[in-house]
């Protein structure tokens, strides 16, 4: 009993944090059909600026609160600098070249970004200094660290956030009537290069955080981090149904869950048979099973609107 | 014994009731309409009895064997072809290759055959070209066969819609809104291959919103509202009928 | 010399004979002018030809967008290792474990597609690539309870192909001439790409070919022209997958050794970029594309020089520096021919569902297939 809520609540947490990343995806993919495979890389970068600023500044003596907020501050604009900019670059001037033509064009964005942070910060490991609050609860038998509560905390907020911006603003109307139809849209006098921007810079603050969380939560920071956190956040958003906000918010907490369950119970489930190592595995299995018996994800694009 | 009989097909989608206990036959050799206002249902039941759509109730019998609920292909294997309201071509390949597509459900060759290419699999592709060259005349589309289909006039496009239904040797063939959008002159060459196909001995089931040609040609007319049919008869008589004129022709019969 | 090309051109029989003396001597001028390393990189442009065109009948052919392609190479690729290595103290014959490494390759493929055909092209994409990343974590993990795969550390002392006694794996002087194995195995593997061409072009102009590109076009209108779409699809999955086994058992024999880091996610992607650059569904592009991705990434070591010659001393590790450029190039080379350097005249628009009626009846089509 006690695994289990420990392990429902390090799913939460890391539910909470491919959620954020997943909402990127879903956004993106509402608004123009485009997988941005380069999105996890936009991760790996936000956590990379942080520390970049972090280690120097804690060394200068500066408070640690103050340190943290120019940490995030300076990942998040680094971050829609860069959504924005590959959007730009990569995917605006493809909008009527065929489908898979701005994938290519995002998977070669990957690689530039990955082998680029390679090259600005080397190819080891990165720890994040221990400056982050250790206190620790018990609830309910599991043990529960202010760090695990503060990204869940945050992530809440910031879902409720976007949820407010896309459901109350004129941004968030106009990104909802480009998902519907951009043609459409347009005629209507919404500037849709300005949504898209907007979405692509959205995305990006989101992953920029999503980026700090991974490695304040870990540890550690490493150039390749965002490949497997991306694909797993992609994974979530087709779990909840792409496209749909609700749906990634759902798709990334039950990944995280699922994930974290199935890395507790496999040895049992299979008489030892296989390891915690088997981890990924169950993520992907659970993504084709509902795939397979729900094609448009668990609150699929028929059933919710898209944002 | 009917070639095709609906009866009682019902069509929901989620709470929103597209076709409520429709039913009709068409017998083999004859012309028979479906006509209708925009939205009366007659491209669903379309979709229904050519596989694409569930039906939510009734049944539909080809031959006296249901059909309905059954995959396309298998419609398609007994002999029930169709055209598409929005033509759906497969654009990119050449206009012959269209119609030969329509001979697959009637051809063998499987990976070996193709890899090989043994006299059996060499002669049922020669065959597959020569007939198909034939159906591409017989529409009027001869020497359009290495023309890409989406570089075909849009006239052009449906008369090849036609030819690679017909490929497929049906005994029924369902045409969606066959002359939507051509002028008078291309129209009433449309009404000539109808003809021409009846004469061939193919049972047609027409959707046309041009009362004029489907008065012309129909033997017989089924009238469709709102999902339900409201008139069935030879068309003199559905011209005068009263709920027909109300729903449909506005009160004034053309 | 100037209407050289056009005298080719009417020439077509002198034209081909010209081609093959070339393949013919390729790895010795390669090997004379560029150093021997670069005979090895002609053998992996071909096996990763032979790749590309079995995804191309997947993703080119029939419109079924794979990122999960390299699970075939590895299942075809392992399979050779547990026949004939020290693994399990096997040593069958080449002829006899290349054909079943196809074929277990190619079952796998209509097992996958089975489940998930009835997905949309994004959707179907995540999928394959989920199922490629499972086999990838298996073949990490299954060295215990029960060592199968060897875990990370791989399979080691794979046979060479041998050929009646004569190992292509070891250095022979034929007519005078010193061969060394990556020359010889050059020969096999422009057999096999040969080969797949050859079946690839036959099954794009037939029956076959004709109906995977009716479903790539329109689905819908494919199935109501009489086409069982299931199975269709399921034999465009088993053919790509059963090329993308042979070409793993080949390259197991080839390098002697198998890991699963060989068979990363990234590696598909790679594969599907081939295509996609080269001109998807077009056999000369995709052997242009596949050609042009693995010599670049091995051009680009050159690099170092470049810079030393430039400005007098290497900048930075042009290992490091590579990949950046190559995904810049790739980049680059997209929004220059967003269709490909020799785009098939069959495919200009991609497999999408074109507005909300199509998608909402190609729902409906699958309810009534379900």
């Amino acid at each position: 009993m006690d695994i289990f809520v420990q392990q429902l609540v390090n799913g939460l947490v890391l539910g909470s944090i491919y959620a954020l990343v997943a909402l990127g995806y879903t956004m993106v993919y509402g608004i123009l059909e485009l997988i941005n495979f380069a999105h996890g890389e936009v991760t790996m970068i936000g956590a990379m600026v942080a520390l970049a600023v972090i280690v120097p500044l804690l060394g200068a003596g500066l408070p640690v609160a103050l340190v943290l907020l120019l940490a995030i501050l300076a990942a998040v604009a680094a971050c829609m600098a860069l959504g924005y900019t590959i959007e730009r670059i990569a995917y605006r001037p493809l909008r009527r070249a065929p489908r898979l033509a701005p994938l290519i064009t995002a998977i070669g964005v990957s690689i530039v970004l990955q082998n680029a942070a390679m090259l600005i910060w080397g190819r080891g490991y990165i720890s994040f200094p221990p400056i982050l609050p250790e206190g620790a609860h018990q609830i309910l038998g599991a043990v529960v660290t202010d760090l695990q509560m503060v990204i869940v905390g945050l992530s809440v907020l910031i879902m409720i956030g976007l949820t407010f911006l896309v459901e109350r603003t004129r941004l968030g109307r106009a990104m909802r009537a480009t998902a519907q139809s951009r043609e459409v849209a347009e005629l209507m006098g919404v500037n849709v290069n300005t949504v898209i921007s907007a979405t692509f810079i959205i995305g990006s603050a989101l992953a920029a955080i999503a980026g700090i969380m991974v490695s304040a939560y870990y540890g550690l920071a490493h150039y390749y981090m965002g490949f497997m956190l991306g694909l797993k956040a992609f994974s979530a958003a087709v779990l909840g149904g792409i496209g749909n906000l609700a749906g990634a918010m759902l798709g990334g907490l039950l990944l995280g869950v699922i994930e974290a369950l199935g890395a507790g119970y496999i040895g049992d489930l299979t008489g030892g048979f296989l390891g915690s190592n088997y981890q990924d595995v169950f993520a992907f299995m659970v993504l084709i099973m509902v795939l397979v018996f729900r094609p448009s994800g668990l609150l699929g694009e028929r059933v919710a609107q898209r944002a | 014994m009917a070639l095709l009989s609906v009866e009682n097909v019902a069509k929901r989608f989620g709470g929103l009731s597209a076709l409520e206990a429709v039913s009709l036959s068409v017998n083999a050799g004859e012309v028979y309409g479906l006509i209708g206002p925009n939205g009366a249902g007659k491209t669903t039941l379309f979709n229904c009895m050519t596989g694409l759509y569930t039906v939510s109730d009734g049944a539909i019998r080809l031959d006296g064997v249901p059909i309905q609920n059954r995959k396309p292909h298998v419609i398609v294997g007994r002999g029930f072809a169709r055209t598409f309201q929005n033509i759906r071509q497969f654009a990119n390949m050449t206009a012959l290759e269209n119609v030969m597509v329509g001979r697959h459900v009637r051809t063998r060759t499987g990976v070996l055959g193709a890899v090989l290419r043994d006299r059996r699999s060499r002669a049922e592709e020669q065959v597959i070209r020569d007939r198909s060259r034939e159906l591409m005349e017989f529409v009027g589309l001869k020497n359009r066969g290495r023309t890409l289909a989406g570089h075909l006039a849009y006239g052009d496009q449906r008369r090849l819609e036609i030819a690679r239904a017909l490929a497929t040797d049906p005994k029924l063939l369902a045409l969606d809104e066959p002359v939507a959008g051509m002028n008078p002159n291309e129209r009433r060459e449309m009404g000539e291959l109808f003809l021409k196909l009846r004469a061939s001995g193919i049972t047609l089931l027409l959707i046309e919103h041009d009362v004029k040609l489907v008065m012309g040609v129909c033997d017989r007319v089924a009238v469709l509202d709102y999902g339900k049919k409201i008139a069935e008869g030879v068309p003199d008589e559905v011209r005068r009928d009263p709920a027909v004129i109300e729903a449909y022709l506005g009160g004034a019969p053309s | 010399m100037r209407n050289g090309p056009e005298w080719l051109r009417r020439h077509p029989g002198f034209a081909y004979g010209l081609l093959a003396a070339l393949l013919a001597v390729l790895p010795f001028i390669v090997g004379a002018g560029l150093g021997k390393g670069w005979v090895r990189v002609l053998d992996f442009a071909l096996l990763y030809t032979m790749l590309a065109l079995g995804l191309n009948i997947v993703v080119g052919y029939a419109g079924l967008l794979d990122l999960g392609y390299i699970a075939f190479y590895a299942l075809g690729a392992y399979l050779f290792a547990w026949l004939s290595s020290p693994q399990f103290g096997l040593h069958l014959p080449f002829w006899l474990v290349l054909p079943l490494g196809a074929m277990l390759a190619g079952s796998f493929g209509a097992l996958l597609g089975a489940p998930t055909l009835r997905l949309r092209g994004d959707y179907l994409a995540i999928v394959t690539l989920g199922f490629g990343e499972i086999i990838r974590i298996f073949m990490n993990n299954l060295d215990q309870p029960v060592n199968i795969t060897n875990g990370p550390q791989g399979i080691n002392l794979i046979d060479p192909i041998s050929i009646g006694g004569f190992s292509l794996g070891t250095p022979h002087t034929l007519l005078g001439v010193h061969v060394f194995p990556p020359t010889l195995y050059y020969y096999l593997f422009l057999a096999f790409t040969l080969f797949t061409i050859f079946v690839a072009m036959r099954l794009q102009d037939s029956r076959i070919g004709r109906a995977w590109a009716a479903i790539r076009e329109d689905e819908i209108a494919a199935a109501a022209m009489g086409i069982n779409t299931r199975n269709v699809k399921l034999l465009a999955f088993a053919m790509g997958a059963t090329f993308g086994g042979l070409a793993g058992g080949l390259f197991a024999a080839f390098q002697g050794f198998i890991s699963p880091e060989s068979f990363n996610l990234m590696e598909s992607v790679m594969i599907l970029c081939m295509i996609v650059l080269g001109g998807m569904g077009n056999i000369p592009g995709v052997i242009l594309g596949a050609v042009l991705l693995t010599v670049l990434p091995e051009a680009l070591r050159y690099l170092g020089d470049w810079q030393r010659a430039a400005l007098g001393h290497v900048v930075v590790d042009p290992n490091d520096l590579r990949m950046l450029v190559f995904g810049l190039a790739m980049v680059a080379m997209m929004l220059f021919r967003p269709a490909g350097f020799l785009p098939s005249r069959q495919r200009r628009r991609e497999f999408r569902a074109e507005d909300g009626v199509a998608e909402q009846e190609q729902a409906s089509l699958y309810d009534a297939q379900a």
